[in-house]
């Protein structure tokens, strides 16, 4: 027992914990700040973000949002520990869950086998996406960023095309509304139903599965170790015996495997469709939410929840007579705040352990002295 | 001296300089103080010429044209550094660059100049000059702070010792009435190490062949160069193959092809009767080479992640460290306990981060672990390169020991002492290519150094250094 405290170190956690924190509580001074200068009293505004957002269906609500940032987060957390930015996430998931979205509109099979199927199709496609900047940037030296933004691109055009009367997409009744075929009832995925409080998605299942499994493979593989060391050091990487450029791709179609789940949770939990009103810009959700919770599985998912927090009592502003674009600017200032405060820590922490190690070394030089004296 | 610099702040304690406290926020503040520094590692822009070079970042002081060019010229004539204003930096050798180096800093004003192990990269003769210009820079009234883990250029050069371990002044001496022995013991706390190995272990039987190994690389201009040609050597069982040269003649290269870290264009490596010219590293790895790199910051270490992570990067395959494809971490923390404890880490515990220990300790971890393995053949380069003294002989015990227990090793150094030591067999390597050999029971450091400028070839024989068999 004495060991493993010994390995929680204490000053370490602190300064773990100290980054993200003092991000947010930058964030929310920022934001009063703000408030202020549009000349009105922000205490209210804080106020209302605890009651409103501890009301049990904000709760609901924040969860199921939280399910599919968490499943962004990660996609983009897998590339950040190997020194890779998948910009990409984006493009992956609506790519992907445009093409869930039209098998499972198109085969009749029972949802047992339908939904699986559904869920790799969507995996597979979201890796192939991301495969095609990791192939780039293995055999070209195409920076992963530039590729990815592109292909974002890329994906918007091809579902724009592909989603029409006449090809993949369908007119509802109304005449006004693209979408894939509906999913057959069978295919939905099961929810948790809390009654006036709302619905809490199933697929919080899967994103939890998906944290065991990132905890896992890094922590815990040979392969995560290799993957963990090439994103610290390339070069040492390579020294040890990592094959670098097949790590590359190996976690681009990694992180471009969890980002094609990202969709799922609407797709099979809400939607039951594709259109022009599937969620956009996930994927940039993603890379705030990688950032704030340091890429770490469970620091992700409590990042998942600020953000899915934010955005339900920012959105309740509106009705008490603030401007809900307040959200932008938290966000934002988080973001900024977050990749300031994880340098300054790492660099303060890293400088500190020398200044400590080098005491202690000091300390038990100078005992030994006292004793051989 | 990173303090001195202006690079560090001091936790307590006070500089005085010319009689003035001083405090350095920035190598700024000590540039203004007349304080300037000569790195280890050159801080030059290959593609400028020298006068560009220098004015860079000092622009303000005599502006970029003529009148810099003309105070250069009066800085080199009166310290008789010899530089040429408008030569490129890059067609510059390792000991002009150097004092590219000193002129820089004497043109920012400096009056005391700090060298960080500035003969490392020299050859003996090379050395011997750099001597002179700091005496001349000394009887111009500059003081020079000189720092070498290298006893006997201390004693030529100095006029006063200080001998620094662990962080702690440990004594001062008088060059004029010192040994080498004596200093060192003050050094080390204890009796001098070193290198030397007499009795010899060679077997023969062969651990690794290297067979006319050819390797072509672009230089930053794009240009293709060989960088390795026809390269042969054989190392046995219980052998030390020393290689000798000036840095960037191509050993790195070799080091690196042996690893499986480049593709040789030609030749065949042979790995104890299996040929691994173009296995990957991390099966050249599991066959049993051991590899410490001349660069631990960049090949050796993850620098953020803590020791015992560490003593598992390269090994990952291997027990302790994993079962299956999966991670033992608990295995692999209690052999980095055992490595810290056998092979004298000074560490408070395995949860530091390798940034943290010193270059000696974080060496020793390296050595430790690659050890650890049982290798058949070790690839040592540098392997006491900004390493205390203590560390120092420590690393060569254990290369001692591995050696009679039948290991191989290919050493690269450019310590001369420690090559010559050390080695069974001495190689000398000139623009990629094994240019001559020696025998390190007779050879002297001096006469290595000609062979390593080009100036010799063939078999080295004492007091005959141009003679011998062309191969």
């Amino acid at each position: 027992m004495k060991k493993f405290t010994q390995r929680i170190d204490k000053e370490k956690l602190l300064l773990a914990i100290a980054a993200p924190v003092l991000a947010v509580v930058a964030a929310l001074v920022v934001t009063a700040l703000v408030i202020l200068a549009t000349g009105k009293n922000p205490m209210p505004a804080f106020n209302d973000m605890l009651s409103y957002g501890s009301a049990s269906d904000s709760q609901v609500y924040i969860l199921n949002k939280a399910t599919t940032y968490y499943l962004a987060g990660i996609a983009v957390a897998v590339g950040f520990r190997m020194n890779l930015f998948n910009i990409g996430v984006d493009g992956q998931y609506r790519i992907a869950a445009f093409l869930a979205a039209v098998i499972g509109g198109a085969v009749s099979l029972p949802g047992i086998v339908a939904i699986p199927l559904m869920i790799l199709a969507a995996m597979v496609t979201g890796a192939l996406w991301a495969a095609i900047a990791g192939v780039l940037k293995v055999t070209r030296g195409v920076s992963e960023v530039i590729s990815t933004i592109m292909l974002n691109a890329i994906a918007t055009a091809i579902i724009a095309y592909l989603l029409q009367p006449e090809r993949l997409g369908q007119l509802d009744q109304a005449g006004t509304l693209v979408s894939t075929k509906p999913l057959p009832h069978s295919s939905w995925f099961f929810s948790i139903d809390n009654g006036d409080a709302g619905q809490i998605w199933g697929f919080v299942v899967i994103a939890v599965l998906v944290g065991l499994a990132y905890w896992f493979v890094l922590g815990r593989t040979r392969f995560g170790f290799d993957l963990r060391a090439v994103g610290q050091s390339e070069s040492a990487a390579a020294a040890s015996g990592a094959n670098v450029k097949k790590m590359i791709i190996t976690s681009m179609i990694i992180s471009g495997a969890v980002a094609g789940l990202v969709g799922l949770p609407t797709l099979l939990n809400d939607s039951h469709q594709f259109d022009n009103s599937f969620p956009l810009g996930l994927g940039f959700t993603g890379i705030a939410v990688a950032l704030l919770g340091r890429n770490h599985p469970v620091g992700v998912a409590l990042a998942a929840l600020v953000w899915g927090y934010l955005e339900r009592t920012t959105g309740h502003f509106e009705v008490i007579g603030y401007d809900k674009e307040i959200l932008g600017v938290i966000q934002g200032v988080i973001v900024l705040c977050v990749v300031i405060a994880y340098e300054v820590v790492r660099r303060y922490g890293l400088k500190r352990q020398q200044q400590r190690v080098g005491a202690e070394l000091a300390a038990q030089a100078a005992k030994k002295q006292e004793v051989t004296a | 001296m990173k303090i001195l610099y202006g690079m560090q702040k001091p936790d307590e304690g006070t500089i005085t300089v010319d009689g003035e406290q001083a405090v350095f926020h920035s190598p700024a503040d000590a540039i203004a103080r007349g304080i300037g520094m000569v790195h280890q590692h050159f801080m030059l822009a290959d593609n400028l010429t020298v006068l560009e070079n220098v004015v860079l970042g000092g622009e303000k002081l005599y502006g970029i044209g003529a009148k810099a060019r003309k105070k250069i010229k009066e800085i080199s004539d009166a310290y008789g550094l010899g530089v040429r204003p408008d030569a490129m930096v890059e067609d510059l050798g390792v000991a002009d660059r150097q004092r590219v180096e000193i002129l820089k800093v004497l043109y920012r004003g400096a009056r005391t100049l700090i060298l960080d192990e500035p003969t490392a990269v020299l050859v003996p003769q090379e050395v011997e000059a750099l001597f002179d210009n700091l005496r001349e820079l000394k009887a111009e009234g500059l003081t020079v702070i000189f720092i070498s883990h290298k006893l006997g250029e201390v004693l030529s050069v100095a006029d006063d010792i200080t001998v620094i371990r662990r962080g702690t002044t440990v004594g001062t001496a008088d060059p004029k009435n010192t040994t080498t022995k004596q200093l060192a013991e003050l050094m080390v706390g204890s009796e001098l190490p070193s290198p030397e190995t007499r009795e010899s272990t060679v077997t023969d039987v062969p651990m690794l062949k290297v067979d006319e190994l050819r390797l072509a690389a672009t230089d930053p201009d794009g240009v293709v160069r060989e960088v390795l040609s026809g390269v042969s050597f054989t190392i046995h069982k219980g052998e030390v193959l020393g290689i000798a040269g000036v840095e960037g003649n191509g050993q790195a290269e070799l080091v690196e092809a042996i690893m499986g870290m480049r593709d040789p264009d030609g030749g065949v490596i042979t790995l104890d009767a299996t040929d691994i010219s173009h296995a990957p590293t991390r099966k050249r790895r599991e066959g049993g080479i051991g590899y410490i790199p001349e660069d631990r910051h960049r090949h050796g270490l993850l620098l953020e992640a803590p020791l015992w992570e560490n003593r598992v990067l390269g090994h990952v395959t291997e027990r302790p460290n994993s079962k299956g494809g999966l991670l033992d971490n608990k295995a692999a923390r209690a052999d980095t306990e055992r490595i810290v404890r056998e092979y004298d880490v000074r560490t408070p515990g395995i949860e530091v981060t390798a940034a943290s220990l010193s270059g000696g300790n974080q060496q020793k971890l390296i050595v430790g672990r690659e050890m650890s393995h049982n290798p058949k053949l070790l690839i040592a380069a540098h392997p006491t390169r900004g390493v205390d003294v203590g560390a120092q002989a420590q690393i060569w015990d254990q290369i001692r020991t591995a050696r009679r227990e039948g290991l191989a090793v290919l050493l690269i150094s450019a310590d001369l002492d420690e090559l010559i030591g050390l080695s069974d067999t001495l190689r000398v390597m000139y623009r990629g290519r094994l240019v001559a050999d020696a025998d390190p029971a007779t050879i002297t450091p001096e006469e290595l150094g000609s062979a390593m400028t080009g100036a010799a070839a063939g078999h080295l024989e004492h007091h005959d250094s141009t003679g011998g068999e062309d191969r």
